[in-house]
């Protein structure tokens, strides 16, 4: 069997036991699983910005934030369709990540991580003071079920299987990406900037197009999770939601297709399972977990590059 | 004055007291950047240990002694903090910006849980001491005497960080670990004690800042959020590692945090995105920005 046929049946194998996953858990456990998702397929979106690319972005809940404003938007006001509110949540991401992207991506080393620091607090505190759309500080509230097709999804079965569908999907647009020359122009990108200009790439426009692709990415992903909590706040833009999603892919092990989705289901089971029997205290973990995976695991963490010619090549895990 | 001017002189006159305290914050960041090549992203949980130490040891009403023991305990603990850093980032010093920042962060989650848990979730505010919390008449406004005493303080700092870094041999060996600190080393200084103090004395100012910026802001859980976001805008448009620049940026991002609410109400937000990237687009290394050495 050649590698990527066991890939292929490695990816196969996972999904069939996610689908079989509802039908064996309780109903807490479901709405976790499809939480889970969700945030996995924004780390996902996320490595394509830190692990393939080499731009390791403290405010990607810029871009999953806006999707779920938009997701819950169309919603309330338009129409309660699934796959309607998604398109909107992808388009208002790549819309955000374009604006931000095209300042943000002419920096580079530790410019750039302020300055995407800087969008996402930003884009938090205009979803704070924006009454009339966002709610204010409330934040979006009853949300109304979602419907595919005709049929309620207000079943947490039945919505945890249209997760799975939609992060199969997104899964599968972010690999065919990874794969297609795209993908290899931006890793050369990461690991040798200069020589990709020397090359003659424009380097700017294929970071933009990374950047707005994980923008919608992320937003999709942002309106999955509109659709399950059925409430959006401030709190899923800023800090609060980059933060974690950043750690999961730094957890997993960027550039590599399955470590930012296990990051990402360890991240909402300390935060969401077990931070609120440590008395609310799942930041102070958080915190913990970052200090120990910067100090214990550097070999995770020594692939990513960021600045112009910060060294060879290494191996790239595909 | 021009009727515009006139209008707006409250905002203008805020905007220069808020841009004195995010001076008084940015200085270090900017200055440890330039001379790490960190970014510290601790720096707006120090400001709120500085809060936090204002309403712990002054109360609500402070007296001057209490006041100025919270300036000095905060300024103490803000260099210890400092130097802890320091030493922590310095052991990460071959690996990515990345990983020195998430270093940071992780300890800012610590530290903001830590400080929630000692002093809850509430609101706290804090006057300004005696003698200072009264209003004064200005062209015939009434202004609040503590933010004329910050504008004052932050012009007084600004002039004693030009001089130290510009005009003493400390200064010297400042500017020139920032422009390169491989020379600085081999010429026979150990420049991680000069990083070391510099770390120390950027936390401490951050620290204060928190103190004195207490009566303004007060001290409340996400203040920690907004003063990095502030002190990081500031950075960038001033351009790292330069002592001037952290200077324009903070009175510019002063005016606009000030005025641009007062004018534009809701758009201050896109306004703040609009002169950073305004500034990245025409200058992208900021508008002082030291492509070598810095420069007060």
């Amino acid at each position: 069997m050649t590698a990527q046929a066991r890939r292929r049946l490695a990816w196969l194998a996972a999904l069939a036991v996610l689908a079989v996953a509802p039908l064996v858990l309780g109903t807490y456990a479901s709405a976790t699983l499809s939480r889970i998702l969700a945030f996995a397929l924004f780390a996902a979106s996320l490595d394509l910005l830190v692990g393939v690319t080499g731009l390791p972005s403290l405010g990607h809940g810029a871009y999953f934030g806006t999707g779920a404003y938009a997701a819950g938007w169309v919603a309330i006001h338009v129409t309660r369709s699934g796959p309607v509110t998604l398109v909107a949540a992808a388009v208002a991401g790549a819309v955000v990540a374009a604006i931000a992207g095209s300042v943000a991506v002419r920096a580079r080393g530790v410019f750039f991580l302020m300055l995407t620091l800087a969008v996402g607090e930003i884009v938090e505190q205009i979803a704070q003071s924006w009454q009339s759309v966002t709610g204010g500080s409330d934040g979006l509230y009853s949300i109304p079920s979602t419907e595919l097709a005709g049929i309620s999804l207000g079943d947490v079965r039945w919505f945890c299987w249209y997760a799975l569908g939609v992060f199969a999907a997104g899964m599968a647009v972010l690999r065919c990406i990874g794969g297609a020359p795209l993908g290899q122009t931006l890793r050369g990108i990461r690991d040798n900037e200069p020589r990709m200009r020397a090359l003659g790439y424009r380097t700017y426009h294929y970071k933009l197009a990374a950047f707005v692709i994980a923008g919608a990415i992320a937003g999709v992903a942002g309106g999955l999770l509109a659709a399950q909590q059925r409430l959006v706040t401030p709190a899923d833009l800023g800090f609060a939601s980059s933060v974690p999603v950043l750690l999961a892919v730094i957890i997993g092990g960027e550039a590599t297709w399955w470590g930012p989705c296990l990051g990402a289901a360890i991240v909402v089971i300390l935060r969401d399972v077990l931070g609120p029997s440590l008395g609310g205290h799942g930041s102070l973990v958080l915190g913990v977990v970052f200090v120990a995976v910067v100090f214990l695991l550097p070999g995770g963490l020594a692939r990513i590059r960021i600045g112009a010619g910060a060294g060879p090549a290494r191996g790239t895990v595909r | 004055m021009p009727a515009w001017i006139d209008a707006h002189f409250i905002s203008l006159l805020n905007g220069l007291a808020i841009g004195s305290l995010l001076f008084i914050l940015a200085v270090g960041l900017s200055l440890i950047f330039g001379m790490m090549d960190v970014l510290n992203l601790a720096h707006g949980v120090l400001f709120l240990a500085g809060a936090y130490a204002a309403w712990w040891l002054a109360g609500a009403s402070p007296s001057w002694p209490q006041f100025l023991a919270a300036v000095l305990v905060a300024g103490a603990a803000g260099a210890l903090a400092g130097s802890g850093l320091s030493l922590l980032v310095e052991r990460l010093a071959r690996r990515s910006h990345l990983d020195q920042a998430l270093l940071t962060l992780g300890l800012t989650l610590i530290a903001a849980d830590a400080l929630s848990a000692a002093f809850g979730d509430d609101v706290h505010t804090i006057n300004p001491p005696p003698g200072l919390d009264g209003s004064a008449l200005i062209f015939g406004k009434a202004y609040p005497v503590y933010r004329l005493a910050l504008i004052g303080l932050g012009a007084v700092l600004a002039a004693a960080v030009h001089l130290v870094v510009e005009r003493t041999s400390i200064g010297a060996l400042i500017r020139a670990t920032v422009a390169d600190r491989h020379m600085v080393a081999s010429v026979g200084v150990d420049e991680r004690r000069v990083k070391l103090a510099v770390f120390a004395v950027g936390a401490a100012l951050a620290a204060i800042a928190g103190v004195l910026g207490a009566p303004v802001y007060g001290a409340r859980p996400g203040l920690d959020g907004t003063a990095l976001l502030l002190a990081l805008v500031v950075v960038v448009i001033g351009g790292l590692g330069s002592v001037r620049g952290a200077l324009v940026g903070a009175l510019v991002i002063g005016e606009i945090e000030s005025l641009g609410r007062a004018v534009l109400s809701n758009l201050a937000s896109f306004v703040l995105f609009g002169a950073l990237a305004l500034v990245l687009v025409l200058r992208p290394r900021g508008l002082f920005g030291a492509a070598s050495g810095a420069r007060s």
